[in-house]
């Protein structure tokens, strides 16, 4: 059996596609494949969002924006001829929990909860809102509308740069978890009720380990944690449900996740755990996009032959000025380099593919160089479409 | 006398868990005793040393390059919580019952950089371990090496408990976050960052260091891997790239040297001589940027037959001649 090749044409030619998300590991070119595809898209006549996680500084130049922030901008240096649009944007954390909160809940609640000193450190500094934020920003853009339409019909999404891909499913999940669960009771109980009344209605060990946190934290850390919680209690529903529904508009027909791989072990594992992952969760699985992979550029000459052909050279006798023959050695040396390393990396992928023949695959060759501009981006997408 | 600590960051891609592994492999010198710290991964060191992964107590994973033992250990956040309370607070039952109530799962993987806090605690709890904690059968140790996350995270979970701190305000959750941040700021830690000769690693290392500078850190040196042999020199590079390169000469050797010679040969070659050297020229250009950050450079190959045991040795021989030890 081969492996079918991933086409990210198909995608983009399918209006009932309106999601794409890229995930992968870090560093393997989330980003750039999210940029490409939906350059692509955008050039092949559909109005395309990109959200970006944490673009690179020339990726946003690229896109012909000084900086990208949480509104997103129309991107000019592409072609429009088609009839297509393109408008990028960065999830900015910060502003969209901010938003969240005012959404959710009357002014003089999200000015008490801004001002709680847990908000501070909930919203903007600590690791895991990203993944929850990145979630209620893609319902929002999802959401979005001109006039009766839609306000883009494609939207491409780069995960954040988690500690594993898995993060980024498992956020809404999580929250669902702790809204059900007896913890955020235990919290929002005192604060509720109040006073002396809620001893008699919580049971003892309730009240026994809330003294245990009061110990651990301190009374009045616990006493900020709980009118935290309790202030966010009221928009945590809205938030959940939006959550929800952000999640089952990932597992339908019109979502297509692309797991984005370097052809290196790690990269290549942690593709595999995810794709296992979005199988047995039902979610759309469109294939492997390998990126960075060394090409075969003289499939006739082995590395072991380009070495021996090396040794015979340097003993020919030199030139006086120009192209001398150790040139051609240290040519042939760097071939057989580069043709290792392209044996390394067909192995890697090899090993993935043992274990999921049946998902479709898609190889960047390496550029050698950082992406730059709109026409590198360009190549890149060709490559995705197999050209 | 407590354990140095080495914290190694890096972008996503750039090796950083292979150098932690080949900096302990460094370190391990004289009969000193290394600790391998692994905190998120899917037991990635592990395989780098070709043993089972690292788990929550401290095992021997690999003699050190001069006779010393590297040991290894994943940090589990709910172990680590467990253990806190039971330490700090003697909590049998009352442990327990913060588990019924789903507190430490909360505290573990709900509550939004709780992980961070849990986990450089942790750390802090092996790294200062001296003679009284060893005659109480605590293994003590000589350096510490953290795989840490990438640099896009590598301040906010330094600096968690500067915040945590701040959220206390009193109590002892407040004085431990204290002398947590007194560690990592102190002369005994420092912060390396892993970079590959590219522009974005090389812009997420000088965005970290301001950043960690920013907090307090104190850096220690920047490790560039990956780099490219010089396998072409400045003169056949400069050939290469001319308007007029004339490949006579090449093809001529190629013949004497029992090649078929085509045009798939020639060009073939000369395109990969010429990718590699605007590669070259991409990698002196962005580590001149990077030392204009004026740290220790150390610069490290990458390995033609990709990683394994005696790569990660060569790796720890190249860092302990260049310094680090």
């Amino acid at each position: 059996m081969t492996t079918p090749s991933l086409n990210i044409d198909t995608l983009i030619d399918d209006p009932t596609i309106r999601t794409v998300i890229c995930c992968g590991s870090g560093g393997v070119g989330k980003t750039t494949t999210a940029a490409a595809v939906a350059i692509r898209a955008a050039e092949a006549g559909r109005s395309v969002v990109v959200l970006t996680i944490d673009p690179a500084r020339r990726l946003a130049q690229a896109l012909g924006l000084e900086h990208l922030d949480n509104d997103p901008a129309p991107v000019h240096t592409i072609d429009t001829s088609a009839g297509g649009s393109l408008d990028a944007m960065m999830l900015d954390m910060k502003r969209t929990f901010d938003e969240v909160v005012m959404s959710h809940s009357t002014p003089e609640k999200a000015a008490a909860i801004m001002a709680n000193p847990f908000y501070e450190a909930v919203s903007s500094s600590f690791a895991g809102t990203q993944e929850y934020m990145a979630m209620e920003r893609l319902g929002q853009l999802q959401q979005e509308t001109v006039g009766t339409d839609r306000r883009w019909d494609l939207i491409v999404v780069d995960t954040p740069p988690s500690r594993s891909a898995m993060d980024f499913l498992d956020a809404p999940k999580k929250l669902g978890s702790f809204l059900d669960g007896r913890f955020i009771r235990l919290m929002t109980a005192p604060a509720k009720v109040g006073g002396r009344a809620y001893l008699k209605v919580v049971s003892v060990g309730m009240s026994s380990v809330t003294g245990v946190m009061a110990k651990i934290l301190g009374a009045q850390m616990l006493k900020d944690a709980q009118t935290f919680i309790a202030a966010l209690d009221t928009m945590f529903g809205g938030f959940r449900e939006r959550a929800e529904v952000t999640y089952a508009a990932l597992s339908d027909a019109s979502t297509a996740f692309l797991v984005v791989a370097s052809p290196e072990r790690d990269a290549l594992r942690e593709a595999s755990f995810f794709v296992d992952r979005l199988a047995s969760e039902g979610m759309p699985l469109a294939g492997l996009v390998v990126n960075r992979l060394q090409p075969i550029t003289i499939p006739s000459l082995s590395a072991a032959r380009a070495i021996e052909t090396a040794q015979a050279i340097r003993d020919l006798p030199g030139r006086a000025e120009g192209w001398k023959p150790a040139d051609t050695a240290a040519l042939l040396q760097v071939h057989a380099e580069a043709a290792d390393q392209a044996a390394r990396h067909r192995a890697a992928v090899a090993r993935f593919t043992a274990a999921h023949e049946d998902i479709p695959q898609v190889h960047v060759p390496t550029s050698g160089s950082d992406v730059n501009d709109v026409d590198q981006l360009r190549e890149i997408g060709a490559a995705l479409s197999g050209d | 006398m407590t354990a140095q600590l080495h914290i190694v960051s890096g972008k996503g891609g750039t090796g950083k868990t292979t150098v932690a592994a080949a900096l302990a492999l460094a370190l391990a010198h004289d009969g000193r005793r290394v600790l391998l710290v692994e905190v998120e991964g899917r037991g990635g060191i592990s395989q780098v040393f070709d043993v089972a992964p690292f788990g929550d107590e401290e095992t021997h994973v690999a003699r050190g390059l001069g006779g010393g033992e590297v040991r290894g250990l994943a940090i589990d956040p709910k172990a680590a919580l467990l253990e806190y309370l039971q330490m700090f607070y003697k909590l049998g039952r009352a442990g327990g019952l913060l588990e019924k109530f789903g507190a430490i799962d909360f505290a573990t993987t709900i509550a939004p950089g709780m992980r961070d806090v849990l986990v450089i605690g942790k750390v802090y709890e092996v790294v200062r371990r001296d003679e009284h904690h060893a005659r109480r059968g605590f293994q003590q140790y000589d350096a510490v090496v953290l795989d840490a996350p990438p640099t896009g995270r590598i301040g906010k979970f330094l600096a968690v408990n500067r915040e945590l701190s701040g959220l206390a305000k009193v109590g002892p959750i407040k004085k431990q976050a204290d002398s947590i941040m007194r560690m990592l700021t102190s002369g005994r830690s420092r912060v390396h960052l892993v970079a590959v000769a590219e522009e974005m690693p090389v812009q997420e290392t000088i965005d970290a260091t301001a950043e960690l500078r920013g907090e307090g850190l104190p850096m220690g040196s920047i490790i560039v891997n990956q780099e490219r042999g010089a396998l072409l020199g400045k003169r056949s590079r400069a050939l290469l790239q001319s308007p007029d390169f004339d490949a006579e000469p090449l093809s001529a050797d190629l013949a004497d040297g029992g090649l078929r010679v085509g045009p798939t040969l020639v060009d073939g070659l000369v395109e990969s001589g010429r990718r590699l050297d605007e590669r070259l020229s991409l990698e002196e250009r962005e580590r001149a940027r990077l030392s204009s950050l004026d740290l220790p450079i150390v610069r490290l190959p990458a390995l033609p037959d990709g990683m394994d045991a005696g790569g990660l040795r060569q790796l720890a021989a190249d860092l302990h001649r260049q310094g680090m030890q």
